[in-house]
């Protein structure tokens, strides 16, 4: 055994290695405070306080998040297909994915709204956008499923998008590329006065949450990055940033910075509602999908509409002015008093609040700095209600806590800025890992905020997680944002690009939440309410197969006197009315995804078998003791041969 | 090596008797002769002379559940029989048929071997029953481990099952 020949030295040595431990604990924590874990945990069995609805940006879809934990309760597909749950795949939702180009198997989904019933989150269902492709689509909240999605004419980029008014009157749609409108054939470089950017109010049934558009303004054509409702005081409002005023049709990184200054249009939609209802507006053929899903027949369908009503803002006076903002704004939020309208200009250095009452007064006084395209346009110090001085740099996004905060993401110098509504002083700063976009607080596009976390959503990770090659995930950070100063206290993964998130308190939603679709009211067309009904139908070469599944069988399981060349539908129902047991299907060589049906539901595939042979199927979902168990075969037989068609369970 | 000489033996002999079986006709499928079950369940019935769960009349037990006590009329309720039956075809029958062992056993009969308390706690409570009804939980065991659904039934609608079960 060796002895330490100097004690001292030895000591030195340790203390050193402790206190560079220490340091680089430090370095890497950064803001995180010292009980951060216990303020996140919630224990086994535990429920969390808030449900996050994080946008997959890339990725098509919206998860479904708890806070404080952060934990992952279920990706909904939305735009993309999803073969886990045959989203897309199943023949009761491919019609779900249609549009005027045909199926659309992805798109890019961006930013999630929760419904609300005057001013506060009601819980009831998310609206997100698609913008590729642009569509809007609708979650319900008492079964976190997709059931309508609107195709959205003259739109391209469907970026200023899905933001709801107070009472849900309309969901509205801003384009972010203006384009020709209607779309046609022409020069690229005759941008300038002939391409258009459509912003499109989308009404919301109060009953049952039916999409249809109401009317669309067909404006400059400029770049509409981001929208917000007024509420309150400024309910009726709508408001949407703007850059590209230069009309830039090419090298925009460039050519779309020229103006000093951009706009936020003011659009006061219910003096454009009220227009419409009375007659005005002119209705523009178009074609656009509105596919909708029927819970009781757990079917979608898609119809074609061909005609859209379109509006001229300048033939409605005094329903559409600009507000002069500085250099290309991109998040456009309103304070949940409506007074305030914050302009993050991106490429500026100061943030820019406008003031509902002083645009009103300048309205009044028709005090108007020129127009665009005879749009007026305001002073910008007459609407100026102050300057959030050098807060950090690329200012992106803000919202509120109602306690008369606001909170701003910066892109560039990757931070989350808090400061005072009115007095526009910076109270504290927290680092985000890092170069964060969107931020959000649950109810914070709302009258009542929830200020009890903010959620940062980052586009570049790096080094914060264990490398998994190139390509690293993006991510979530929550702060604590009850006290004084905000404390950081988590940071998980994010499906695809989080461009935004919508959070709303669990109690609201949770109690609403689905167990089991009902077997008496399922009317789906190839239903069966009880295993009387299994059968098997030929109709010429398409083979039609009513077929049930309970713990743990299918009937029937075996069937016979199927031909190449067939093409046969499984019309699978699942009988059980019990909670959390799905059950899977699939088929040796189906040229799609599984089934997963809920309690109560019918799903269908289509299968069509090349080779003669005896072909499994199973249960893909684990049922139960038996799931083993639960499989079936399917005799195929050449296609000139002459086996009856047969089926049988048991025999 | 004496070991060797045994084993090799032991080998030569079973292939011989292996190639002497290839003379019998062949049969579809195969057997085995389960010897080891049969011997077990022999033993079982000489120790506890235990009748099966499903076969066992326990008319005492009222199983475990919302149900305490009820009464039958004497007379058939053919209205709620016919309900019953309803909700019989659309809940049960893709695991329960009239007559015959099934995935769960046949109901026909069922109230003169169960309490009608019983039945109908199986029914609305069965998760509970096949973890703590001592009868429930060896039904379980005879039936292969297949779960009794919980199929979420109302008493009305449990009790209307419960009538027509009587009619059988």
């Amino acid at each position: 055994m060796r002895t330490i020949k100097n004690p001292i030295l030895f000591i030195l040595g340790l203390s050193l290695i402790l206190f560079s431990c220490k340091d680089q604990n430090q370095g890497n924590n950064g803001a995180l405070t010292s009980n951060a874990a216990e303020r996140v945990y919630v224990a086994p069995g535990e429920h969390d306080e808030f449900y996050a609805f994080i946008s997959g940006g890339f990725s098509g879809q919206l998860s479904v998040y708890g806070l404080p934990s952060g934990r992952l309760f279920k990706v909904i597909p939305v735009f993309s297909q999803d073969a886990e749950k045959a989203w897309g795949y199943n023949e009761e939702t491919k019609p779900m994915l249609n549009t005027s180009h045909g199926f659309i198997p992805w798109d890019d989904s961006h930013h999630p709204d929760i419904s609300q019933t005057n001013g506060e989150l009601d819980g009831r269902w998310v609206f997100i956008n698609g913008n590729n492709t642009p569509r809007i689509a609708k979650i319900d909240l008492s079964v976190f499923e997709t059931t309508e999605i609107i195709e959205i004419p003259n739109s391209a980029g469907n970026h200023s998008s899905a933001f709801v008014t107070e009472n849900t009157e309309y969901v509205v749609a801003g384009t972010r590329f203006s384009v020709p409108v209607p779309q046609r054939d022409m020069p690229i470089n005759e941008y300038k006065g002939n391409f258009k950017g459509a912003l499109t109010f989308i009404s919301v049934d109060p009953e049952d949450g039916g999409m249809d558009i109401k009317f669309q303004l067909i404006m400059p054509g400029f770049d509409y990055d981001l929208s917000h409702p007024g509420r309150g005081k400024s309910h009726g409002w709508f408001f949407f940033t703007t850059y590209n005023t230069e009309e830039a049709s090419t090298l925009l990184e460039v050519n779309a910075s020229q103006n000093d200054k951009d706009f936020i249009a003011a659009v006061n939609w219910k003096k454009i509602e009220e227009y419409v209802n009375n007659g005005g507006g002119t209705m523009m053929p178009a074609n656009y999908a509105h596919n909708v899903y029927d819970e009781e027949t757990h079917t979608g369908s898609s119809t074609m509409k061909k005609e859209v009503r379109v509006v001229n803002p300048a033939e409605v006076p005094g329903a559409v002015f600009l507000l002069p903002t500085p250099k290309s704004p991109h998040g456009c939020d309103v304070d949940p008093t409506g007074e305030y309208i914050v302009g993050n200009g991106k490429l500026s250095a100061d943030l820019t609040v406008h003031s509902f009452t002083k645009m009103l007064e300048a309205i009044e006084g028709e005090k108007y700095d020129g127009d665009a395209y005879g749009i007026p346009i305001l002073n910008f110090e007459d609407v100026l209600a102050g300057t959030v001085s050098q807060p950090g740099l690329g200012p992106l996004h803000t919202e509120f806590d109602g306690n008369g905060n606001a909170y701003t993401t910066f892109f560039i110098s990757s931070e989350v800025v808090k400061w005072k509504l009115g007095t526009w002083e910076v109270v504290d700063r927290q680092p985000c890992y890092y170069s964060v976009g969107h931020l959000m607080i649950p109810g914070g596009n709302s009258r009542k905020p929830f200020g009890k976390y903010v959620v940062a959503m980052n586009k570049i990770t790096k080094d914060r997680y264990l490398p998994t090659g190139p390509e690293v995930t993006q991510s979530a950070q929550l702060y604590d944002i009850s006290g004084e100063k905000m404390e950081l206290l988590l940071d998980f993964p994010t499906v695809g690009e989080p461009h935004y998130a919508a959070g709303i308190a669990a109690d609201i939603v949770k109690e609403r939440s689905k167990k089991i679709f009902n077997l008496t009211e399922n009317k789906h067309k190839y239903g069966i309410t009880s295993d009387a009904d299994v059968r098997v139908e030929r109709d010429g070469n398409e083979v039609h197969i009513y077929m049930s599944m309970i713990r743990s069988h299918f009937n029937p399981d075996n069937i016979e006197g199927i031909k190449v060349g067939d093409k046969v539908y499984f019309h699978v129902t699942n009988l059980e009315q019990d909670y959390d047991v799905p059950h899977g299907v699939s088929i040796i060589g189906a040229n799609t995804s599984e089934l997963l049906i809920m309690p109560g539901q019918t799903e269908t595939f289509v299968w069509e078998p090349k080779q003669p042979g005896v072909w499994p199927f199973y249960c893909t979902d684990f049922c139960s003791a038996l799931h083993q168990e639960m499989q079936g075969y399917v005799r195929v037989s050449p296609s000139n041969s002459n086996i009856d068609l047969t089926w049988s369970l048991g025999e | 090596m004496k070991t060797s000489i045994t084993l090799s033996i032991a080998l030569i002999a079973s292939l011989i008797l292996g190639c002497g079986g290839k003379t019998e006709k062949k049969e579809d499928g195969f057997s085995v002769k389960r010897q080891k079950t049969e011997q077990e369940k022999e033993q079982s019935t000489i120790e506890t002379n235990v009748v099966k769960a499903s076969e066992r009349v326990d008319l005492g037990n009222i199983g475990v559940g919302p149900i305490k006590s009820m009464t039958l009329d004497d007379q058939i309720d053919q209205a709620m029989a016919d309900k019953g039956k309803e909700v019989y075809d659309r809940m049960c029958l893709a695991c329960h048929r009239i007559g015959k062992k099934f995935i769960g056993p046949a109901p026909d009969g069922i109230l003169d071997r169960r309490s009608p308390e019983w039945v109908m706690n199986m029914i609305l409570n069965p998760e509970v029953m096949v973890k703590e009804d001592p009868l429930a939980k060896e039904l379980l065991i005879e039936f292969n481990g297949s779960p009794m659904a919980n199929q979420g039934l109302t008493e009305e609608e449990a009790r209307a099952v419960l009538e027509y079960f009587r009619t059988l």
